[in-house]
């Protein structure tokens, strides 16, 4: 090994060995963590590919170091799970993570769907799909409900040139940009069958869990309290009742379905409030959510109902 | 005859690393980068033709050198140049413009004299490449 005794950062020794500890306090990687682990709820998967990919690339920078050189890892990834399981709001993360670990060097992210990708006419397709890969560059490229862009039943979709194009750069240009394929599980599978070139560069494939209901309540707690409100005890234990009773409806979204209950709950005590006689508020009365905005939804009223009403139960 | 126009035209060529940190600098002060190309390089041709439109939402100069890229593949032998526009209120004009690919072979400009009345002299110059029609010059 070729070690230099004064290294600039530090961490080396004369015989060429570093202080792994230094290198991580550096390279600030353990704050990103902390900050994941406080911001998201749940996740264990998740947040243990990112572990990993963020151990990989502390371990690539010191490698790199010492002259050793193994090029780019490949870090595009696949996020898939049901709806409102977070997958935008990592993948958000994702490219601020990727940036202060030094991987991409501008850290934007770019969400796009098909509409953004995929044009109307022939020729439409190839500079519209250049235009998108251009802006993204040196950031991450967030491709939503990916599986739009694949339409096996119209052979003369112009969806398989985007993908073809997607696919030279995310081998050319690895160092570039990141790219995210997301969506939900049984049609991404379908979607990477039917494009194995597409599934076979994608280093990661990422599963979103469903939340457990405890995993939901803290949830709902965040986002109370990222808008300055609270559940009053009685509350917290219906708004438990709420999500048990919920999951069980058709078209449950996770954290989703809990922000629009939440949404709910806050039109219901702004109504409960404002017909209150008297009409003296303290500030606790503004910030508190109460059990009776919690039960006056109707999934406690009619949950003999099999259909339901989905999203839009109140 | 090495062209001479714009910024850096009197040094040798810049190279792709170079170009990218210039368009680096560009794109750090926000500036909107665009390529023109042309094969008609007198100096008071100012309007070359634009290869796609200004790129205003890039943030890397790695979108920048794969348009470059395909704008040399595609006119190998004519004259590319990398703009970078300043929108800034006041301002609103070229802050940066320099030549990034030229052609193999650059014959120059002829220098023509005209005798005018009297004893005037009217000067014009000519590129020799402009002989030959648009296309077919480099």
């Amino acid at each position: 090994m070729n070690a230099s005794p004064n290294h600039r950062q530090g961490n080396e020794d004369q015989t060429g060995s570093l202080d792994l500890d230094a290198a991580f306090r550096d390279s600030h990687v353990g704050e990103v963590l902390d900050e994941l682990d406080r911001e998201l709820v749940g996740l264990a998967p998740v947040k243990s590919r990112i572990r990993d990919i963020a151990a990989l690339l502390l371990i690539d920078k010191l490698r790199g170091n010492l002259g050793l050189t193994a090029g780019a890892p490949s870090l595009h990834m696949s996020f898939t799970g049901n709806p409102g399981t977070g997958k935008t709001t990592v993948a958000l993360r994702m490219a601020q993570i990727l940036h202060r670990l030094g991987y991409v060097r501008k850290g934007q992210l770019t969400a796009v769907t098909r509409d953004d990708l995929v044009g109307q006419y022939i020729g439409h397709t190839a500079p519209k799909t250049r235009e998108v890969l251009k802006r993204a560059m040196g950031g991450v490229l967030f491709i939503d409900e990916a599986y739009y862009l694949y339409r096996p039943e119209n052979e003369r979709d112009y969806g398989q040139e985007a993908i073809e194009i997607l696919l030279q750069v995310m081998e050319n240009q690895r160092e570039d940009l990141v790219v995210i394929l997301a969506g939900y599980q049984d049609r991404m599978n379908i979607f990477f069958r039917s494009n194995p070139g597409l599934s076979s560069r994608v280093a990661h494939h990422i599963e979103f869990p469903d939340y457990t209901p405890d995993e939901l309540l803290a949830i709902a707690r965040l986002m109370l309290e990222r808008m300055q409100y609270r559940l009053s005890a009685e509350a917290d234990a219906a708004f438990r009742e709420y999500i048990e009773l919920r999951k069980g409806r058709p078209h449950f979204a996770n954290a989703r379905s809990v922000r629009n209950a939440l949404d709910r709950a806050r039109l219901r005590q702004a109504s409960r409030l404002l017909s209150r006689s008297g009409r003296i508020v303290s500030r606790d009365d503004l910030i508190t959510l109460e059990a009776a905005d919690i039960r006056a939804s109707r999934i406690f009223s009619d949950t003999q109902d099999p259909n339901g009403s989905g999203e839009s139960a109140s | 005859m090495k062209l001479t126009q714009g910024t850096f035209s009197f040094l040798p060529d810049l190279t792709d690393e170079q170009i990218r940190s210039q368009v680096e600098y560009c794109l750090g002060n926000g500036w909107a980068v665009a390529i023109e190309y042309t094969d008609d390089p007198h100096p008071r041709n100012s309007y070359w033709e634009m290869f796609g439109p200004p790129m205003f939402d890039i943030r890397d100069a790695a979108g920048i050198l794969t348009e470059l890229q395909a704008c040399r593949q595609t006119f190998p032998d004519h004259y590319i140049k990398v703009n970078a526009f300043d929108s800034t209120h006041g301002r609103e004009s070229l802050r940066l413009s320099f030549i990034v690919g030229r052609p193999e072979k650059e014959p120059g400009f002829r220098l023509e004299r005209q005798e005018g009345p009297g004893r005037t002299v009217r000067y014009t110059t000519r590129a020799y490449a402009t002989d030959r029609p648009e296309g077919e010059r480099y």
